[in-house]
Formats: C-alpha cells, structure tokens, sequence
C-alpha cells in the first residue's frame, strides 16, 4: 500500500509534506507520542501552527526511506543524553554540580532539588537538570558501584 | 551592551588564540556566541564570531576548522528551538548554509546574537530593542555577561560548603546568652556528677579498709564523705533540671522562629516553586522537620555536649589518680571511635534513603487524599492501596537496612564496654597486688569506667538523632536556600498609586524549556477594558500571571506607568491590582473577613459597600450569621455565584488601578448571571481592565478585544469590527453561538 502522504527536505533543511490530497505542507515537525514509555510507538507530523496532518502508528511500518527521513529528523531535535557514569557530584546539597559521562560525551550540569531525579519503569531513572535538559538513565543496576553510590540517596 | 577589541572580557580562554589568528589587522568582533553541542549532539563547543565585516565560525577541533561568510549579503540567522535543543541557521534566499546546535541552556544567548548579527547586517544600530539592557531590571545590577543573565539574580550553583546542622547557628545566634548560660549550667552539672567516685576513694582507703583491718577511724570523717555524696548528687539534680529547663526553653524558640522564617520565606516564594513542590511535602517540612530540629536541640544535643565534657574530663580524673591504669582503661577508646564513625558514614546514606522512601509514602497520602472523590468514582480504591503498599515496602525496606547495621552495633558496644571494664578489673587486682594503687583507687576507677562507657553507649545511640536531625535542617534550608525567582528590587521604586496604563514590550514566556508566549506587544491606556479572547492554551493566564508578577516574564518587559514593573517591590505594585478569579478562593473565616482580605483595616460600612456594590449584600445577609457566618473550607458552602460576587467586592474594597478578571466558562442562571453582570460593572468602571473574557456582554463592553492564538497576538480590534472579517474571533465567535443553539434545542 502506498503511504498516503509523501516527505521531502528542502534546500533551507526543513521538511515539506504532501498530504493525501496533494497540498504541501512546508516546515512541519515529527513529534514522538511516547518519547519516553514507547518512542517507536506513535509519531505525529504536525504543520506549523501545532494542527497535526498524519499520524504513525509505528514508524517501522513506514518505508525505509521516508523512515530514516523521519528518524533523521528526529535525532535532530530530540535530545535526551543516556548518562553512563556520574563522575562526581559537588556536594550533598542541592543545588549541586554533577559532573557525568554520557553516550553524547562528557558534561556537568546543575540539579536544582532532589526531586528532579524521579524513577521510571523497572530499572530506568530519569535526572532533569536547571535548563531542563533531561539525562535517561537505561538501567540503574548496569551502572557502575560509584555512580550507583552517589544515586542512592535519590532513588 | 557592546563588547570591546578584546573581543569581551567573558570570551572562553579556548578560543581567543584561534580568533586572534582568524581576524584580520584592524578587524575587531561584535559578537560572539558559543555552543554547547556540535552538529551530531554531542557535548562539545563550537563558537561563531561576528564582525562588521565577515560571520567566523570556529570549532573545537582547532584552527584549522575555520569557516567565513561574508557581509552583508542577502544572510539570515535564524533561531530554532525545539524542545531541549536549539539550531542556529544561517541562510541565504536559497539554501541553508551552516547549522549551529545548542542545548536551552544558550538558546537566550543564540537569540541574542541572532539579534545582533541582524542589527550589524541592517547596519542601522538602534539600540538592542530591549533585548540586552546594561543594567539588570530585575534588581539594578550592572550585567555584563553575554547571555544577559544577572550575576546578581541568578541563583548559584554551588551552595556554600558548610553542613546543614551547622547552620542552624544562625537561628542560634539571637539567644545566644540563654545558650551560654545553659552551656555553664551543663559544666557544673557534670562536674558535679563526677564528685560521687571521687569521695569512694577516701570512703575505702581511710574508712573501711583501716576499719576492717581494725584501726581506729575518725567519725567526722564519715559523715563528710556521707555527706558529700549526697550533696554532690543534690547539687547535680537541681543543675540537671535548671540546664534542661533552659535549653529547652532555647530549642524551643530556635524552632519556632525557624518555622516562622520558613513559612515566610515559603510566602516569599513565586507560585513556580509551589508549581513543583508537593504541599504535602512542604507542610511537613515547616511542622514535623521543625519539630524535629527542636527535639534534636533540647534532648540530645544537651545529651551529647554532657557526654562529651564527661569523658574529657573522666579521662582528666583517671589519668591525675593514676596514668597507667588511666591508659589501659582508655585502650579500647580510639578503636571505639573509629566504628562510631564508620557506623556514621553507613547509616547517614541509610537515612537519607530512608527519608527519600518516607517522603514518596507521605505524597501518595496527598496525592490520593485530597483526590479521594476521583478514586472512587473510577473505583480504583484497590489500586491506590497497592499503591501505597509499594511505597510502604521501600520504607519498611530501607528501614531494615538501617536495622541491619543498628542491631549488629549496639551489642557491639556492650561488649566493648565488658571487655573495658575487664581490662579494668585485671590490670587494677594485679596493680593492688603488686601494690600500686590501694583498693579504694580502683573502686574509684571502676565507678569511673563504668560512667564512661556508659556515656559512650549513650553517644553512640545519638548518632541515629544526629543524622536524622541533619536530614531535617537539609530539608528545611532547601527551602529557606530557595531565591524567590520573582525577586525584589535591589533599587526599588515606590509606584505609590498607578494611573493604570500598561504597555507589554515583546514579552516572552517559558514554562521550563517550553515558550509558551512568543513576543507579546500590547499597549494598554489607562482606564480602557481590554477583553483577552482566543482558546485555551492560547496563553491569556500566563499573559495575566506575568501582568501580576506571578511569573517574571522571560524576556522583554512589562511596563506600568511607563516602568518596568520589576522596579517595584512587589506588594506596593499588587495593591495597584485587584483580581478576580474563575474560581475564587474563600478562607476560612467570616465572610466579612474574606471581603477585607485585602485591606484587614477596612470599616464595615466599606465593608457592607463594597457587599452592596458587588451585589452581594442581600445573600449575605440571608446567611444564618449575616456578615459574621464562617464561609470556607470549614464553613457555609456558598454557591459559585456567590463566591464571585464576594471576590468581586474583595476587588472593589482594595480600589484597585488595575482590575484583572478571569471570567468562568460555566454559564449560571440567567438571574444569577444579571447579578454578576451589574457586580461587575460597578468594579470595571474606570479602572484599566484586562478580562479573560467568555461571555458575549463582557465581549461588546470591551474598548478592545485581543484575539490570542498559540503564545501570540493574532487580531485586534471591538467586538463588530472582529466579527466582519473572517478571522479567528469570527470562528470562535460562530462556534460559540452554534453551542448555544445546539443546546437550546
């Protein structure tokens, strides 16, 4: 079956969508439903104005190309660092200074409180920090014994 | 704000080498700005320059990754923000030519440089548009660092490095004589407790021992050392009581101020933070933490500075009588404090862990508590027992880990203390023996050891306090270390009354990473009603939260009077603004109190006034108790129009410049609703009005409708001119009327 809706980028690197009735649509954006519980659950391309045009179930149903499109599109704006390793947090007192190894590289960032560390499902964690910058932990217990340490008076 | 040859003084050591290679002789930069990502969204720095001449990108892979566009040309920088990260674009009218990426943390920055560079483009420089004032509006501060944030205002990241416990000396500090007194009474106390086995000694080695070997012995002297033994224990018992009396009485107002401060500084704070606290969570911070300090204070921190002189000075007395059994006695002391700390060190992370779990329990309460109506109804009772259940299990479960360490040492401890006593008793017959010390020396020693061990145990026990006490202080100074991010004035300007005009000057607005108003321009004359209209989520809350300081906005200005209104301390400024919300909010208390919220002072009659005008006086006055019935949480419940109109004469009591009105959605009854309307006509008239406004009367009364849609400004203009042109309002106009008419038939 093909898609009824059909993706391309343009010059200025935005992507423009035709609909099933053939009106394009420029500048709209991929956002996940789930970005957290179910990413590859359920993506919404939205125009401008925030009015949704197609949803997708799934995004592997869709046909390679326009998927990585879309997956490219959304690496681009979607930034949740995965923290690998907490080197050393300043002191015990929020505000406090974490300094962390992520699979985007090595960063610090400051917690305002203690309630901006929160546990997920099963064994992940979420640490959001002064600018809103969320870091995903993917499994607490594959940390290692100092990260771990320095996580459990949060958790 | 404009940066010097030195290219701004806060430019990062990494790059200014690179620039310096980069530019040519004579040129010199604008503006910089700085990423904190690279294209991929990895950690990493990349920072573009802007001269008069040329856009310099460099990365931090060195110099040779030196990238140049020209000026001017038909060039755009544009911003682009997604969620958590940025993009900064430069394009020309074909193509994008670089992308810059940045986490929020720069998007303040990206944009005003995005500014500047269209600024040096135009190659007209007028001024910064507001967007980069020399001087901080919010507190007077001079800024001078290129993401425009205020070193003054921005709250630091690193807290100052002193424990929580001892800060609380600054809740000490004001009683502090009652302290010291409490502190010399502890002294004497002590040392007076320690007389008793001083007086055995000369009770065995002059009395008893002769007496028994059949020397005559002097009867006087018994009755001295009787005598002083009971004295020495009297003397004790009444410093004992005097010291807990007056520490308590210290802790007590310790405490009591601290949870006055705290409750203060909670007031202070903006609704921001109670956005993202739990009220649960802060009502038990202000009472049981309080308590908790207070306990701590007067119980055992008596308790442990008494411990502490009586080993100094035990271990004084023992080592005058006779060093050497002194230092066999003490041998096990230095090994004792080292698992006390060891032990310290465990069960602060279990505490700690444990008041985590306490915590999550506590907010389930609140949470489910409050929600209780909604449980049922969807009759998920079990499930919100299962709920609290877990919750429970992680207490019970880190509690046991506290256990685990507690039960292993405290046994412990007994057994150090047996074994010091038996290192006593061996050391000491073979020193009688060998006749080193006589009998009534090591039944002093033994009295004294057996007192010091004790001391010991009772030390150790009050580790648990101690660290349950520096949980509480943290969790308190969490609060009281809070900067209320509505922040006073550092030069304030005392508004007085406000002639009411309010000019919005491309204000924008974030909740956290989200822009929810982007550049909002709006200048209100004074005394004009302005109807806020467009659909929920447009903004018009937010839109009315900055107008009354609620929110600081994120950036641009308000202006009242033609200043900005963070200029002004922060009460002066709201009495100019009387507010009347969807749902008003009623104490407890009279209704006469409830109408003078805002002016306690105010006389009946303008209280009974105020009643009349907002339509409210003939209801009130069918109450059981007239003006003096209990309305609130605890008393009358009173219908949603009545509690409208006792807002509205809460409003008009305070005389407000400044009318804010969020209009109910819900319809009443016709009666009901005339009853409003007059109310509100009263309270409207002459004052500058900004209204969520619902209701078609409120919409033709209007000086000027503003149509909102998605953070922005889409139509503007009187209800008839909207109506005519096929607009949002026009929409939204027709689907109202489509509802009416759908539900009337």
């Amino acid at each position: 079956m093909p898609e009824p809706f059909q993706l391309h980028r343009d010059p200025f690197g935005r992507l423009a969508l035709t609909d099933a009735h053939g009106v394009q649509h420029l500048g709209v954006n991929p956002i996940r439903g789930f970005p957290i519980s179910a990413a590859e659950y359920g993506v919404s391309i939205c125009d401008q104005e925030g009015r949704e045009l197609v949803w997708i179930r799934r995004l592997s149903e869709l046909p390679g190309e326009l998927r990585n499109l879309l997956e490219h599109e959304l690496s681009q704006r979607e930034f949740m660092p995965v923290l690998e390793s907490i080197d050393k947090i300043s002191t015990n007192n929020e505000p406090c200074e974490w300094q962390v190894q992520t699979d985007r590289g090595p960063t610090a960032f400051v917690l305002k409180s203690d309630e901006d560390v929160r546990r997920l499902d099963g064994a992940r964690a979420i640490v959001t920090d002064a600018n809103g910058i969320a870091y995903l932990i993917a499994d607490l217990n594959r940390l290692n014994a100092v990260s771990q340490r320095y996580l459990e008076r949060y958790l | 704000m404009t940066e010097t040859a030195d290219h701004g003084s806060n430019l990062p050591a990494r790059w200014s080498a690179a620039i310096d290679r980069a530019l040519r002789p004579g040129e010199k930069v604008i503006a910089w700005f700085e990423t904190d990502l690279n294209v991929e969204l990895r950690f990493a720095h990349e920072a573009v320059f802007l001269t008069p001449q040329r856009l310099i990108a460099l990365s931090s892979s060195g110099q040779d990754q030196v990238r140049e566009w020209r000026l001017p040309a038909d060039l755009t920088l544009l911003t682009r923000d997604f969620a958590t990260v940025g993009g900064l674009e430069l394009v020309d009218s074909h193509n994008r030519l670089a992308v810059w990426r940045y986490t929020t943390a720069r998007s303040a920055a990206a944009q005003r440089f995005a500014h500047r560079f269209e600024v040096a483009r135009v190659g007209h420089a007028n001024g910064d548009g507001g967007l980069g004032a020399g001087v901080c509006p919010s507190c007077g501060g001079v800024l001078n660092t290129d993401d425009g944030a205020c070193p003054e205002c921005t709250p630091a990241a690193a807290p100052p490095p002193v424990s929580s416990l001892l800060r609380l000396i600054r809740f000490a500090k004001p009683r502090l004589g009652m302290i010291v007194l409490g502190f010399v009474l502890t002294l004497a106390g002590t040392v007076a407790s320690l007389a008793p086995p001083y007086l055995t000694m000369p009770l065995f080695d002059k009395v008893l021992i002769p007496h028994q070997n059949g020397l005559p012995v002097d009867p006087t002297l018994v009755y001295w050392l009787l005598g002083g033994l009971a004295g020495s224990a009297i003397l004790a018992w009444l410093l004992d009581w005097a010291r807990t009396y007056v520490l308590a009485w210290v802790s007590e107002r310790i405490s009591a101020d601290m949870r006055s401060r705290t409750y203060a500084h909670l007031q202070q704070l903006s609704l921001e933070f109670f956005g993202g606290k739990r009220t649960g969570d802060l009502m038990s911070r202000v009472s049981s933490d309080s308590d908790r300090i207070c306990n701590f204070l007067s119980l055992n921190l008596i308790d442990f500075l008494t411990n502490i002189l009586m080993i100094g000075l035990t271990a004084v007395i023992l080592l005058s009588i006779n060093p050497w059994l002194a230092l066999v006695t003490l041998s096990p002391f230095p090994f004792i404090l080292w698992l006390v700390h060891w032990v310290r060190q465990k069960l602060r992370r279990g505490f700690r862990q444990s008041g985590v779990a306490w915590a999550d329990m506590t907010s389930v309460l609140a949470d489910t508590i409050p929600g209780i109506r909604v449980v049922k109804a969807f009759a998920q009772e079990s499930r919100e027992v299962e709920r609290f259940d877990q919750s429970n299990a992680r207490v019970l479960e880190s509690n046991d880990r506290v256990n685990v360490i507690w039960s292993f040492f405290g046994p412990l401890v007994t057994l150090l203390t047996e074994a010091g006593l038996l290192t006593v008793w061996a050391f000491g017959v073979w020193l009688v023996f060998a006749e080193g010390i006589t009998v009534g020396v090591l039944t002093a020693f033994l009295a004294y050891i057996s007192r010091f061990y004790t001391k010991i145990e009772s030390m150790i026990r009050m580790v648990q306090a101690v660290q349950r006490a520096a949980a509480s202080a943290h969790r308190i100074f969490e609060i009281l270390d809070r900067t209320p991010s509505v922040a006073e004035p550092k030069i304030p300007y005392h508004p007085g009354r406000l002639e009411g005009s309010i000019d919005l000057v491309d204000v924008r607005f974030k909740y956290g990473t989200r822009e929810v108003l982007h550049g909002i321009n709006l200048s209100i004359k004074p005394g004009e009603m302005i109807g806020l209209v467009g659909p929920s989520g447009a903004g018009k809350s937010t839109l009315i939260n900055l107008i009354c300081r609620f929110y600081d906005v994120s950036e641009g200005a308000i202006l009242a009077d033609g200043r900005d209104i963070r200029s002004f301390p922060v009460a002066e400024y709201r009495k100019n603004i009387g507010i009347v919300l969807q749902d008003p909010f009623l104490f407890f208390g009279t209704v006469a109190e409830n109408i003078a919220y805002g002016r306690p002072d105010a006389p009946r009659d303008e209280i009974v006034a105020a009643a009349r005008a907002a339509r409210a006086h003939d209801f009130i006055l069918r109450l059981p108790d007239g003006y003096d019935s209990l309305v609130g949480e605890r008393g009358q419940s009173l219908s949603g129009g009545e509690r409208q109109r006792i807002s509205i004469a809460r409003a008009l009591l305070i005389d407000p410049r400044i009318l804010i009105l969020d209009e109910a959605t819900s319809s009443v009854d016709t009666e009901t609703e005339r009853e409003i309307q007059a109310a509100l006509q009263t309270l409207i008239e002459g004052r500058t009005t900004i209204a969520i406004a619902h209701r078609l009367s409120t919409l033709r009364r209007a000086d000027r409708l503003v149509v909102m849609e998605r953070g922005m400004i889409v139509e503007m203009g009187k209800h008839e001119s909207l109506l005519e042109s096929p607009g949002t309002y026009a929409r939204l106009h027709q689907a109202q009327l489509e509802l009416v008419q759908g539900l009337g038939a």
